[in-house]
């Protein structure tokens, strides 16, 4: 089941200037319109030989099948690379669909994480009590759907550990994140329960800056880095795929490495 | 006179059926990887150049990826019908084989003279030898290449053959531009030489 969702409390400013970066055309309904209808093939044979929205069809079940391939390919056990706190990336890129200036300024003393959906305890979790949860570390690659890449450094609890703390059913099908600046994400359970997915405080023991995502990031190093939400101030375990900004755009839902 | 002469002679066959089909079909893929590959490209360029909107396919990084990960499907089975029927077949060997240095070089030489013949479009010369089994080679390296981009953790054996995650993707454009140079040379003499393209599609 895919939801598609009007997602609240996003700066329409911010979606704008994020479309007009990125998209070929704002205008055009479909994403695919001017994929499909421009390009190399009208180039070379001078006629639009493809129909839009048949080309996005074909192409969004291609997507969704491959979502099921990298489902069956994806190792419950395999851990990403890690290096050499030497091999990190300094200064670590800001990725974000907005300016470094339009990162979300989340207030550390008032933050609570809620915790929805099929889990016995929804009690919404303070900064300090995440704090003290058990720490992990990790020094691993962040590669972006764009291509390029990053090491980074990254502390904090592995998702899987929180997940059993608040009785969470780890039979559901989906984790669900919803980030301060409106972001979201949703994410599969084996992913969820992969050793080295991590509800991130820190990078490189400091912190998280507002830039990588304070208070809380979650770091999946194995998947591209629009499915590592940031800012994150909920989560919702469930059966419900419901989607996610850059997936409902056309990016691939599973995105995995 | 061996078996594959006769043969030649009674039906006057270049290129059997399977042949034209992969060909065609392998085209048309390649056409799609390289449009939508240099759109991918285009959203963290590796080079100080970016390719023009008008020769990319998908209109933007989402689109092009959704088209290069479907046209995978299509050159990667398409890839592996090909080699093996050519494999299986013998094909590869009786017109591939041997690629002799010596006569490398000579043909080059006569190439660039304008002395190479072209009266056996059944007997490939020693420079194609070179060239179509140099595309085969760069075609398997970008796929695997492609792999090891794709799922540099779930294959990570195979991303460090290429020496990782950053210089596969190089490989991988570097694997691309020998196609696309493969390309330009392969379809100007096909052009050049009317009747091989009719025979890439009658088989004759």
């Amino acid at each position: 089941m895919r939801q598609r969702r009007i997602i609240p409390g996003v700066d329409p400013k911010l979606l704008i200037r994020d479309a007009a970066r990125l998209m070929p055309d704002a205008s055009r309904r479909g994403f695919l319109r001017g994929a499909a209808s421009l390009g190399a093939l009208t180039f070379l044979t001078g006629c639009d030989i493809i129909d839009g929205d048949t080309a996005e069809g074909v192409l969004r079940k291609v997507s969704e099948f491959n979502d099921g391939v990298q489902a069956a390919i994806f190792s419950r056990t395999k851990l990403a690379p890690t290096y050499p706190e030497s091999a990190i990336t300094r200064p670590f890129p800001f990725n974000g669909f907005y300016d470094e200036d339009d990162a979300p300024e989340v207030n550390g003393e008032t933050y609570k994480l809620e915790v929805a959906g099929l889990v016995d305890n929804k009690k919404p979790w303070t900064l300090k009590e995440l704090y003290a949860l058990p720490e992990v570390s990790q020094v691993t690659r962040h590669i972006c759907v764009e291509g390029w890449s990053a090491i980074g450094s990254w502390q904090g609890t592995p998702l899987s550990e929180f997940l059993q703390r608040v009785g969470a059913d780890t039979r559901a099908k989906y984790v669900w994140f919803k980030c301060a600046e409106g972001y979201t994400n949703t994410i599969d359970m084996p992913t969820a329960l992969h050793p080295q997915t991590q509800m991130t405080f820190k990078f490189a023991n400091q912190i998280l800056p507002r830039s990588y995502g304070f208070p809380m990031k979650i770091r999946i190093p194995t998947k591209l880095g629009f499915k590592n939400p940031k800012y994150v101030v909920a989560m919702e375990v469930t059966n419900t795929d419901k989607g996610g900004y850059w997936e409902d755009k056309g990016y691939n839902w599973f995105s995995g490495l | 006179m061996t078996a594959e002469t006769i043969t030649l002679s009674a039906d006057a066959t270049i290129h059997p059926r399977w042949v034209r089909v992969c060909h065609w079909v392998n085209a048309l893929a390649i056409l799609v990887m390289i449009g939508s590959g240099w759109q991918i490209y285009n959203a963290s360029p590796l080079f100080g150049f970016t390719f023009p909107g008008s020769v990319t396919l998908g209109g933007w990084l989402a689109g092009a990826l959704l088209w290069h990960f479907a046209a995978m499907w299509v050159l990667v089975i398409n890839g592996v019908v090909y080699v093996t029927l050519g494999i299986l077949t013998g094909r590869f060997r009786r017109k591939l084989l041997p690629i002799r240095p010596s006569e490398v070089v000579a043909d080059v030489k006569a190439a660039l003279t304008f002395k190479l013949a072209h009266d056996d479009l059944s007997h490939y010369n020693a420079v194609q030898k070179l060239l179509y089994s140099g595309v085969i080679l760069a075609g398997v390296v970008i796929v695997l290449s492609g792999l090891s981009i794709w799922k540099p953790v779930q294959f990570q054996e195979l991303t460090a053959l290429f020496g990782g995650y950053d210089t596969a993707r190089y490989v991988h454009f570097f694997a691309m531009a020998a196609i696309v140079g493969f390309l330009i040379v392969h379809v100007a003499l096909a052009l050049i030489v009317p009747r091989s393209l009719r025979a890439m599609v009658t088989g004759r």
